[in-house]
This record gives structure tokens, C-alpha cells and sequence, in this order.
């Protein structure tokens, strides 16, 4: 579903938090992670459901088994590659996040909070503190239960207009506002003198560049640095908004929540997920970081994608312009499609185009077709809610530990094995999973373990020079 | 304190081990992986340890200053063979990991042999102990002070980074060792990098008196260096035709 479009991913996830209005995103990022494993699934959906995609019945029953090993097979091997492939952009987001916190003071300075955390925690007491941090987290938590049933009802009443509406509105503010205080607190920062007619250019730029790679098309590399910042972005956001306990605190419980959300039968997310599936229709691009650009797999459907992609293939070697920069993009990327590949098809069926007609009669050939289905070109997602999760408990690391780049360092190393854990889940169970509760769980555990075990005992090592 | 002290720094502790990183890991897409889970294991241990100094600490007089020194001299102690369990359990996640990568291949045998394993579990946990010994070392040399001002050594950031080096390297070093030891069931070769372990630490207590901690840890990196070397396949013919950029089996010739 997420796969053959890459196209308008609502940003629901951002926006929810951006806006007063929706707190979806952590549930959509939620759904985002699920949908990682719509890969292999949707597969085996269109195998099984043979009658659509043109293939004989009675072949599918040895061809789904047969994937099915060399998918779990197949799965697991490449897992490699894209667990890394996610590490990359995490990566990319949190390094993003710290140097901004390190660098921009404004980021760091209480300046008040959101209305979603009324609650101050400049309080006498510990005990008055602790309260309010938690009816603050309470606020948020049932905030963005409420915009994700919201969110869910809508898409079961297929009120997509209103959706789209809503994430085009928050993709607007993020692109534009929200990186306009950012570019100015830089500035302000370095102390560079700055005309609003250049501001102006550039953010109008920005913008309009953004809001067409990620909800229409793009190149594929752009499109996932606009996902990084405006995952960062938010995350920055949270982090100068959020008050310390009630930013733990609401980590934490966002972590139970994804996991029951997303695994329990009737959780909002896997209902949305499971919907989704019903009607064979990807699920909000824009809030899932994506790393290939899947084309040709699904050979099911009028994939108006597959069709322009066609003739592309045809001129491959003759490297003519491609109109759509999508194909240019899809070819720059190679999406696993490698010239080799391409010959070889060429030899194996003939050069052609791929039509309806020539997808029917592909698929009626004696499967070897897994060609078509080139694992290498099985992305992962990762909805962008993790992103923003993970970059808040890293930034929040970096910005008030006393520990310093010792907790920041492991906060990352954490997470990123948190993302490893639950990657290798997804290989093994192969169905969407809640990409949250490991990684935070790790983040946190070591985030206080390290501020206040770890750290001393560095200080005392490092102040008469010893080394472990 | 300036920008040079902190490159200069930076470069003299991580620049190895960064060139090693990248030419030899950074491609393969499992060796990064390997790579942070060995960074991780070491995190671990390091947790564990500083739990045990701290409740240790905590217990006792703060005010005893001998006593805190022992204790941290315990802690240090703790806190390597603690590290040196910890690869012992590495070694049998990978041993396991290496079975699954088996089952799952095509041809029976896996991507990633274990004395490659070996190699990069032990710079992961070379560069996460590297980096949590120098990262706020560098980071406060790019702020304003003067080093040694009240009566300190002034070459303590030279110092800090050198040391940093050589430990990386023989962190790589004793996991090639450590993991050889493991497979061939050579217990005293695992004695072996304990007691290296233990001996390079216990020379940092003689910091300030550089010469007594960087220059033990330098020769037994170098014999370290060796052994793994041979251990590796390597022997002296081979390094020769390595120098002398000869092909194997090809009759000298410099430079093809």
C-alpha cells in the first residue's frame, strides 16, 4: 500500500503535533511503523489474491509457499541492508536535533508551554511536581487517543477530503512557519544580518519544494530530507515546549501507548492498518519515511506509475530525459533495478513496455517471477512520529544532562539498537509493528542510568586519568 | 584550548580508528550492525560497573579520601573484567548469529566469517570506550581555560588522546584474540587478554607519570598487534608481500 505511491503522505503525524488541533501524529507514525511490514504482506495479498493480478489459480498455492520461505528467507537476509537504511535518516534527524540544541540557545530557553501541558512544573515541592508532570502527560496522552479515534473514523467514512485538508494545512505550517523561526533563530544565532526579501525567497522555496516532494512527487533523496526536517523540526519543537518530567513522562506512556495501539486487536492503529489493507490503498505517505522507491512490484493494478515507467525502460540505455522527474529519480536511485537487471529481463522476455496487457501476459508465464520482485527494492518504513520520538529523547539527552555527549552518546547507541531489535521482529513476525517501545524503553534506561551511574564515574576516572 | 588542541586531539584519538571504519566497515551493511551491538555490549558492562562503584560510593565515607581513591581503583578493576564478560557474551550472541545467518544463506556458509566478527566487535567496543573516555575531553577543550594551571600536567589532553588510541586499537586487538581463544577453546589465550586488560589499566594509575602508562600500553599493543596478526593468518612472508606491493605468487615486483 505505503509501496507504489510515494506520493501524498498527509502529514498527519506532524501535523498533530504541530497543531493544536491533532495529536494523530504518534498514532500515524504508529501506523507508519506498522506499515513496514506492508511489503511482504501486500505480496502475499496480491499472490493470493491471484484473480486481479491475472495469474492462473492454480499455480498461486505452490508460488505463495515457495515466496513464502524465500520471503522469510529473503526478508531476513536483506534485513542487513535496511536496517541500515533506516539507520541512516535517524541518524541524519538526531544529529540534526543535538546541533541544534547545542548550537541555538533559543531552542533550549523556557519561553512557556503548549496548552496541551497546562500544568507548570515550577513548583515548591517534588510531590507537586510530580503530580503536575503527570496530569500534564495525562492531557497529552488522551489529546492524541482522542485526534487518532478522530483520525480513524474518518478513514472508515472515507472523509479523505477532510484528511488530506487537514495534513495539508499542518505540512504548511511546518514548512513555512515553523522553519521560518527556525532559519531566524539561526541567524540570530550566528549573528547574520538578514533582509526579509532573501527570507522570503528562501523559505518561500523551501516551502513550496517541500510541499510538493512529500504530498505529490519528488526526488526520492529530497523527499526523505524534507521527512528528516520536519521530523526534526517537531522534535525541536517538543523539545523547547515540553517541560523536563512531563517530556519523560509522556516518552514513556507514548511507548505503552504504541505498543497496545498497534498489537491490540481493537487499538486504533491496527484497526486503521487493518482497513487500510481491506481496501488495498496506502496509508497517508506523507507521514512515513520511506527508503526505496518501489516500482513495478505491485503489477496488479492500472499502476499509473508502472505505465510511465515503462517507456523509460525502453530508453534506458539511451538515457534520454525522462519527463516525470519520478522516473528520473526512480533511475537515479536504480531502486534495485540495476542495468544488469534490466538486460537481463530484456533477454529473458523481450524489451517491452510495461502495459496491462504485457504485466497479464508476464504474470502468465511459468512463475520464476520473483525478478519482478526484487527484494533489494523492498523498502522499509518507518513512520515519522519514531523520528520525532526518538530525535525528542535524544535532543532533551543532549540539552539538560548533566553527563553531556557521554548520555547523548548513549541515548543514540540505545535507540538505534531499540530500531535494530524491533526490525529484527519485523523479519521474524512479519506483520506491523509499534517501532516505539524498545527504543524508548532502551533511551530512557539509559538515558537516567548514564546521567547519574555512568556519569560520576567517568568524572572521577577522567579527573585522575584513568582508564577502564 | 583552541581549535588545534581539538583537532588535533580528535584526530590523534579517532583517526584510526575512523580510517578503519571506513575502509573496511562502513560498506557492509551486518559489520555496522556488529559494530554498534558491540558498541552496546560495552555500554552495558560499563553501566554495571559504575552501578556497582556507585552503591559502593554511596556506602561508604565520602570524606576518606584514600578510601574513594581504592574504591575507584576497585571500580577500574571491576568495570575490566566486567567488560571482558561482556565480550565473552558477545562472542556467544554472535557464535548463535552466525548459525541463524547460515540457515538463512543459499550456499551454506555465511556472509560474515567470525574472525571478521571478531575484528569488529572488537573496534565497536574499542570506539564506544574511546569515545566515552574523550568525547567531553574535546568538548570542553573548545571552550576558554588553561590546562595544568594549577599545577597539573599541561599535556593532559595529548595525553588523554594518545591513550584513547591505543586503547581502540587494542580493544581491536584483544577481540581478534579474545574470540580466537573462544573458538579454539585456548583458555589461556582469553587469560591472556584479561591479564593485558587489566595490566593497561593498571598502568593509568600512574598518570601523571606519563611514561609509566603510555609507554607500557604502546608495547603491549604492539605485541598485541602481532598476535593478532599471526592469529589472523598473517606471517611474516605475508607482511613482506604486502610492503612490497607484490601479488601472491607473483615474483617480486615493486609497485603493479
Amino acid at each position: 500500500m505505503s509501496e507504489d505511491s510515494e506520493e501524498s503522505v498527509p502529514l498527519l503525524p506532524l501535523q498533530q503535533e504541530s497543531m493544536a488541533s491533532a495529536l494523530f501524529n504518534t498514532d500515524q507514525n504508529d501506523n507508519s511503523e506498522r506499515r513496514r511490514q506492508d511489503n511482504s504482506e501486500r505480496r502475499r495479498n496480491d499472490r493470493s489474491g491471484s484473480e486481479t493480478n491475472g495469474q492462473p489459480q492454480n499455480n498461486t498455492q505452490q508460488v505463495v509457499e515457495q515466496d513464502e520461505d524465500e520471503d522469510e528467507e529473503l526478508t531476513l537476509k536483506y534485513g542487513a541492508k535496511h536496517v541500515i537504511m533506516l539507520f541512516v535518516p535517524v541518524t541524519l534527524c538526531m544529529v540534526v536535533v543535538v546541533a541544534t540544541i547545542k548550537s541555538v540557545s533559543f531552542y533550549t530557553r523556557k519561553d512557556g508551554q503548549l496548552i496541551y501541558t497546562p500544568f507548570t512544573e515550577e513548583t515548591e515541592t517534588v510531590g507537586q511536581r510530580a503530580l503536575n508532570s503527570i496530569l500534564n502527560a495525562a492531557i497529552m496522552i488522551s489529546v492524541i487517543i482522542v485526534m487518532t479515534i478522530l483520525l480513524v473514523v474518518l478513514y472508515k467514512y472515507r472523509c479523505y477530503k477532510v484528511i488530506h485538508g487537514w495534513l495539508i494545512i499542518s505540512s504548511l505550517l511546518l514548512l513555512f512557519f515553523f522553519s521560518f523561526i527556525y532559519l531566524g533563530e539561526v541567524f540570530k544565532t550566528y549573528n547574520v544580518a538578514m533582509d526579509y526579501i532573501t527570507v522570503a525567497l528562501m523559505i518561500w522555496n523551501f516551502g513550496v519544494v517541500g510541499m510538493i516532494c512529500i504530498h505529490w512527487k519528488g526526488p526520492l533523496r529530497l523527499q526523505q530530507a524534507y521527512l528528516i526536517m520536519i521530523s526534526a523540526l517537531m522534535a525541536l519543537v517538543f523539545i523547547k515546549y515540553l517541560p523536563e518530567w512531563t517530556a519523560w513522562l509522556i516518552l514513556a506512556v507514548i511507548s505503552v501507548y504504541d505498543l497496545v495501539a498497534v498489537l491490540c486487536p481493537k487499538g486504533p492503529l491496527r484497526m486503521l492498518v487493518e482497513t487500510a489493507q481491506e481496501r488495498n490503498e496506502t496509508l497517508f505517505p506523507a507521514l512515513i519515511y520511506s527508503s526505496t522507491m518501489i516500482w513495478l512490484v505491485n503489477m496488479a493494478e492500472e499502476d499509473p506509475e508502472a505505465q510511465r515507467k515503462g517507456p523509460k525502460n525502453s530508453t534506458y540505455e539511451k538515457q534520454a530525459p525522462a519527463s516525470q522527474t519520478q522516473n528520473e529519480d526512480a533511475e537515479a536511485d536504480d531502486g534495485g533495478f540495476s542495468q544488469e537487471w534490466q538486460q537481463q529481463r530484456d533477454n529473458r522476455i523481450g524489451p517491452i513496455e510495461s502495459t496491462p496487457e504485457s504485466r497479464a501476459a508476464v504474470q502468465a508465464l511459468p512463475s520464476n517471477s520473483q525478478t519482478s520482485e526484487d527484494p533489494e527494492e523492498r523498502g522499509v518504513k518507518l513512520g515519522l512520529g519514531d523520528f520525532i520520538f526518538y530525535s525528542v529523547l535524544v535532543g532533551k539527552a543532549s540539552a539538560t544532562a548533566s553527563g553531556d555527549w557521554n548520555t547523548t552518546l548513549a541515548c543514540f547507541v540505545a535507540i538505534l539498537i531499540g530500531l535494530c531489535l524491533t526490525l529484527l521482529l519485523l523479519a521474524i513476525f512479519k506483520k506491523a509493528l509499534p517501532a516505539l517501545p524498545i527504543s524508548i524503553t532502551f533511551g530512557l534506561v539509559f538515558y537516567f542510568a548514564t546521567d547519574n551511574l555512568v556519569q560520576p564515574f567517568m568524572d572521577q576516572l577522567a579527573f585522575h586519568q584513568f582508564y577502564i | 584550548m583552541t581549535l588545534a588542541v581539538f583537532f588535533g586531539c580528535t584526530f590523534i584519538a579517532f583517526g584510526p580508528a575512523f580510517g578503519l571504519f571506513l575502509f573496511t566497515i562502513a560498506r557492509d551493511p551486518l559489520r555496522i550492525i556488529i559494530l554498534i551491538a558491540g558498541a552496546f555490549f560495552w555500554l552495558v558492562s560499563l553501566l554495571l560497573s559504575s552501578l556497582i562503584w556507585f552503591i559502593a560510593v554511596k556506602a561508604s565515607d565520602p570524606r576518606d579520601e584514600r578510601l574513594q581513591k581504592g574504591l575507584l581503583i576497585f571500580g577500574v578493576m571491576f568495570s575490566v573484567l566486567l567488560q571482558e564478560a561482556f565480550r565473552f557474551l558477545y562472542y556467544k550472541l554472535l557464535r548463535k548469529a552466525i548459525e541463524g545467518l547460515v540457515a538463512l544463506s543459499e550456499d551454506g556458509c555465511s556472509p560474515i566469517s567470525i574472525q571478521q566478527m571478531a575484528y569488529v566487535a572488537g573496534v565497536g567496543f574499542g570506539l564506544m570506550s574511546g569515545a566515552f573516555s574523550m568525547i567531553n575531553l574535546l568538548a570542553d577543550a573548545l571552550g576558554p581555560g588553561t590546562v595544568g594551571i594549577h599545577g597539573d600536567s599541561q599535556l593532559y589532553f595529548l595525553t588523554s588522546a594518545f591513550m584513547t588510541m591505543v586503547l581502540i586499537f587494542l580493544h581491536t586487538f584483544w577481540g581478534i584474540l579474545f574470540f580466537h581463544g573462544c573458538e579454539h577453546r585456548r583458555w589461556w589465550e582469553i587469560m591472556a587478554v584479561v591479564v593485558m586488560h587489566l595490566t593497561v589499566s593498571g598502568s593509568s594509575f600512574c598518570n601523571p607519570l606519563y611514561v609509566g602508562s603510555l609507554v607500557p600500553s604502546y608495547l603491549l599493543m604492539a605485541a598485541a598487534a602481532a598476535w593478532a596478526y599471526l592469529l589472523s593468518g598473517g606471517s611474516a612472508q605475508n607482511l613482506r608481500r604486502f610492503l612490497l606491493c607484490l601479488r601472491s605468487g607473483a615474483s617480486p615486483q615493486p609497485g603493479s
